[in-house]
């Protein structure tokens, strides 16, 4: 296939059909409602399983018996929707479950507004669900990296037995890009899901459960340590960012995601013309966060600039990951608001007044 | 010796592990109901349990076949996940009163709507049992419970809400029955419905729900045969016995 | 001589008296002197040979304790 020219939220149907999805179970909530619209059509067609459910927590919890069932399954929502679905994801985390989870976000707190924000970086990396649990979270800045990224989404959930989200914002889900569906995947070993709630007839000898629920504190504590070691393992092997413009030392480094990185490539091809050299730090994946990439800001560099279109979020991974070695300004906008690329400009331009730490 | 035939004896549709209830819980009565509905219909291993929260979260350990153990009320979303990519299985929940009738209503309402090919055994003790005994949505008025210790007061909380009777009028369902356990000549009736129920969804007619009118010993501070006696005395008047509805053999209500 | 013969796993019995209460032939009793590990009063038959085989006894035993077969 060629490429084509798609809707954000309409491709992430399709890479979704691509990636071999199985059942789709989900509620209507603005501004993702393209993609539950194009899977009920396309999914039903060809024998898969489209359900819409009453409401997000039973969506989720779909979603969950699917998965343990061992099917590729999904869900989509924006964020008050995600977070009526956070009990679910943390069950689903606890239980080792794969699945894929597409939010796509709009301004908050409460019901918000319906245009394109980051302010869901917290719901998405720290989780609304309870407990000692980590999603494997992706924030792509096209809708070809989007679909390339769900593609391959549910072989990471399938070979970590872990939730994957993938994390953009109403602008993405809006907008129309030309993308190849097309591009291979990487090749991954994926063992048969023998531990699926299928039947004992299909595994005889054995029963399979899919359960969150540990009595015992030393067991559970086990239990938490070993997922510890599985998100030090996705931390090790799935974590993704990109370098932009560190070809000569930047003189300012920009870290933002998404939506916002885009601007902030505008943004600095335009300082590039004033002579002010700056870089960024894109994290691809946001949960795990690409800390060492801030191993590589020059020691000379004078600030670090966080932008993001929330009232900051992400800034707390930048600090840490920081440790103290730049000063480190924040930029954002809320609510639905986008920026121009002229207000990164003068972020940076008049960083001191952007610093926060 | 005279020759012996086996006439009762623990089913194999449930494991060896020794059940979690507290002595005299009805939970036990019909988790060997279920058991055995499903050795007699030969579907055991294409069985997938969905245990809920409450005192039967442990069922995923009893009952002999797969199972998973869902959020507090959402088993039918669960259950209907499960079904929907296994049309093939038997898919049945196990849930109390705190969980079905309470937190969990939208999702047993939805799933009878939609006509999911699931059994649902709804186990009602007008009580909250694992969290001490606190007041259910199906407490009886004036009843006693941690949070209405003078009595359900029932202009207050609202009257013991009727799962049986308010899904009865939903097109999607196959088949209610409310039962009981409470003496061996229920038992049998009890084991006739729970077995119909998963006849019916190896049949493919739809949703179907038996509701067992249950005990709860401790928590109603009674001694396990009082409790039975106070069952048949007040619950069965409240909640009565009876078939709510039945699709038959014809799919017709 | 009996129609049927009572099986007890004692160690799985908890006491709760539903089978003494349901026994048509009021042959079963709580041996208050005896104790499984878990400190439940045991279940005793008084007269074996008094026992029919209903079963009402194993039906209503919700720990699957008592198995029950019938002579021929």
């Amino acid at each position: 296939m060629a490429k084509v020219l798609m809707k954000g939220n309409e491709a992430i149907a399709l890479a979704a059909i691509k990636g071999g999805v199985d059942a789709f179970y989900g509620y209507p909530i603005t501004p993702q409602n393209e993609v539950p619209e194009y899977l009920s059509k396309h999914l039903l067609a060809n024998g898969k399983v489209f359900l819409q459910s009453e409401s997000e927590v039973s969506a989720i919890n779909m979603v969950y018996g699917a998965a343990g069932a061992g099917a590729r399954v999904m869900t989509s929502s924006s964020s008050p929707g995600i977070a009526l679905k956070q009990e679910g994801i943390s069950y689903i985390a606890a239980a080792e479950l794969p699945c894929l989870i597409v939010s796509v976000m709009r301004g908050g707190p409460g019901l918000g507004g319906i245009q394109p924000s980051q302010a869901d970086y917290y719901q998405a990396t720290r989780g609304g669900g309870n407990g000692d649990y980590s999603l494997i979270v992706y924030a792509p800045e096209t809708i070809q990296e989007m679909v390339d990224t769900i593609k391959e989404s549910f072989d990471i959930a399938d070979y970590y037995r872990n939730p994957v989200m993938v994390l953009v914002d109403g602008l993405i889900g809006q907008m129309m890009e030309s993308v190849d569906f097309d591009k291979p995947v990487k090749e991954r070993f994926l063992p048969e899901k023998d531990w699926a709630t299928t039947g004992t007839a299909n595994h005889p000898g054995r029963r399979n459960v899919a359960n969150s629920l540990e009595i015992d504190p030393v067991a559970l504590e086990q239990k938490n340590i070993r997922l510890q070691e599985k998100y030090k393992l996705i931390k090790k092997n799935e974590t993704r960012y990109e370098m932009v413009n560190f070809e000569e030392e930047p003189e300012y480094v920009i870290v933002a995601y998404g939506t916002m990185a885009r601007i902030c490539r505008s943004a600095i091809e335009m300082l590039a013309k004033d002579g002010i050299n700056v870089g960024m730090i894109r994290p691809i994946s946001i949960l795990p966060f690409p800390d060492e990439a801030f191993d590589e800001i020059p020691k000379k560099a004078k600030g670090i600039l966080c932008a993001e279109l929330s009232m900051g979020q992400m800034l707390d991974d930048v600090l840490i990951s920081n440790n103290g070695r730049h000063k480190v300004g924040f930029f954002g906008r809320s609510g639905g608001m986008v920026p121009d690329p002229e207000e990164i400009v003068d972020a940076i331009k008049n960083f001191s007044e952007r610093v926060v730490k | 010796m005279a020759e012996t035939t086996v006439k009762y004896e623990k089913t194999k549709g449930l494991t060896d592990k020794p059940l979690s209830y507290c002595p005299g819980c009805t939970h036990g009565i019909v988790h060997k109901l279920v058991g055995e509905a499903l050795v007699d219909l030969d579907i055991l291993d294409k069985a997938i349990g969905v245990a809920s929260v409450g005192c039967s979260v442990f069922s995923y350990e009893f009952f002999n076949c797969d199972a998973q153990q869902a959020p507090h009320g959402r088993a039918c979303a669960e259950a209907t996940g499960i079904k929907r990519v296994l049309p093939d299985n038997i898919v049945f929940t196990y849930q109390g009163d705190g969980d079905l009738a309470s937190i969990g209503i939208a999702e047993t309402i939805h799933a009878a709507n939609r006509g999911e090919n699931i059994t649902v055994i709804f186990v009602n003790n007008a009580i909250y049992g694992m969290t001490g005994g606190q007041m259910a949505p199906t407490s009886l008025k004036g009843q006693k419970t941690t949070t209405s210790q003078d009595g359900r007061d029932t202009d207050w909380t609202g009257n013991p809400i009727k799962i049986s009777e308010m899904l009865a009028t939903i097109e999607g369902v196959a088949y209610i029955e409310r039962v009981s356990v409470h003496d061996p000549k229920h038992y049998l009736k009890a084991k006739k419905a729970i077995k119909k129920a998963f006849q019916y969804q190896k049949e493919k007619k739809g949703f179907t729900l038996i509701e067992v009118v249950s005990t709860c010993p401790v928590n109603w501070g009674m001694k396990p045969v009082d409790a039975m006696k106070w069952l048949s005395k007040e619950m069965i008047p409240v909640f009565p016995l009876g078939v709510y509805k039945d699709k038959g053999d014809n799919h017709e209500s | 001589m009996p129609k049927g013969i009572t099986y007890f796993d004692h160690e799985k019995c908890k006491g709760c008296g539903l089978c003494v209460e349901y026994c048509p032939q009021n042959i079963l009793y709580q041996d208050k002197k005896t104790l499984n590990e878990s400190g439940y009063n045991i279940v005793s038959v008084s007269e074996p040979d008094k026992c029919i085989g209903c079963a009402f006894c194993a039906m209503m035993c919700p720990d699957s304790v008592i198995k029950v077969e019938v002579i021929k």
